[in-house]
């Protein structure tokens, strides 16, 4: 657990370093991951401990947004004074976002594949 | 005797003890009550937990920047999390080589679905500018949202509030719309859920399935790397 651990720091400061290093617009922890799957690709697979850390963590990952979430208290009064455009644009925006991008997936799929559910 | 409850209160308030214990705490609560619901999206655990935690804030008057000194351990583990996301997309990797072209146009007709109907949205019902800017990053995950929103002029915490609401709206939402679509495929669910609502959304789709977890960890890497490029240039010609 505190080896996985240690190796997915290391898979984010490198992540860090490089887009930093190199002022790509894409955050650290993305290039990471990135780098992670490459090395999964070379070794042919996780070990079994950085398997199961990782299982644990992401079993989660919701628990990990409440933070920020909560930084919705600091921003209560332009939330107030703005909560129509606010809402309607979350509401349309999300909804239209999660319609195009399946419709244009089902349209690319040469077969219906994964029917079977 | 009841002073020494005050002083407590004192010394607790401004450790980070308690806003990480709460934060934990919370989260467990709203997780039971999800759990007892059947794991229906309405009982969305981040949904509660956020309610839960604003309410106790404002009635106990603890600023954000105190519960926060606390809440940024479990805040920080987004970065090691998100690294992990490699495994589910490691094991997934055949299936989505299979299916590469439905996978890339997606990510491009979702990614621009999201940042022009959001802004586009939000102007025509009277939002102020800095608010338009900083929902146009609204569907890819905090860090990343946070550090386009600086770039472009919007509030990056207002965004990282925007970016948590749209990923509990997809998580909410997600099951009707393709239910009503009749959209089975696992993999397509998934990967829509995260271009549309990042890791949130990804949180949902685990729990539904492996295979949809794995697409949603791939929409919400590949769109967090196009939305930084996309944003950037489409404010300045919307």
């Amino acid at each position: 657990m505190l080896g996985a651990l240690t190796q997915l720091l290391i898979f984010q400061l490198a992540g860090e370093v490089v887009a930093r290093g190199l002022a790509l617009p894409v955050p650290g922890p993305v290039l990471g991951m990135l780098f992670l799957f490459l090395a999964l690709l070379l070794r042919g697979g996780p070990p079994a401990p950085l398997q199961t850390t990782s299982q644990n963590l992401l079993q989660h990952l919701s628990l990990l947004f409440v933070p920020a979430g909560t930084g919705i208290m600091v921003h209560l009064h332009r939330v107030a004074n703005e909560w129509l455009p606010l809402a309607l644009s979350l509401l349309i925006s999300t909804l239209a976002t999660l319609v195009v991008t399946a419709l244009v997936m089902k349209l690319c799929s040469r077969a219906p594949a994964g029917e079977a559910s | 005797m009841t002073q020494d409850i005050g002083q407590i209160w004192v010394y607790l308030s401004a450790s980070p003890l308690l806003g990480l214990t709460i934060t934990l705490l919370a989260y467990q609560g709203a997780f039971w009550i999800y759990q007892r619901t059947g794991h229906n999206p309405l009982a969305n655990p981040v949904l509660i937990a956020v309610a839960a935690l604003v309410l106790f804030l404002s009635l106990t008057s603890t600023s954000y920047e105190t519960y926060f000194a606390g809440a940024q351990f479990v805040h920080f583990l987004l970065g090691p999390a998100t690294v992990a996301l490699a495994i589910p997309l490691y094991t997934q990797f055949k299936r989505v080589r299979s299916m590469l072209l439905p996978v890339l146009a997606g990510l491009v007709a979702g990614s621009l679905t999201a940042i022009v109907s959001a802004v586009l949205t939000a102007r025509l019902f009277g939002a102020s500018s800095a608010t338009q800017l900083s929902l146009a990053p609204k569907s890819v995950t905090t860090p990343i949202a946070m550090g386009i929103a600086e770039r472009i002029g919007g509030i990056p915490s207002l965004t990282a509030v925007l970016v948590i609401v749209t990923g509990i709206l997809g998580a909410v939402g997600a099951r009707f719309v393709f239910d009503t679509m009749k959209i089975r495929d696992p993999a397509i669910r998934g990967f829509a859920i995260g271009v549309a609502s990042h890791g949130i959304g990804t949180a949902r789709a685990f729990q539904v399935s492996e295979q949809s977890g794995a697409f949603a960890a791939l929409a919400m890497g590949m769109n967090g790397a196009l939305t930084a490029l996309l944003v950037p240039w489409l404010v300045t010609i919307i």
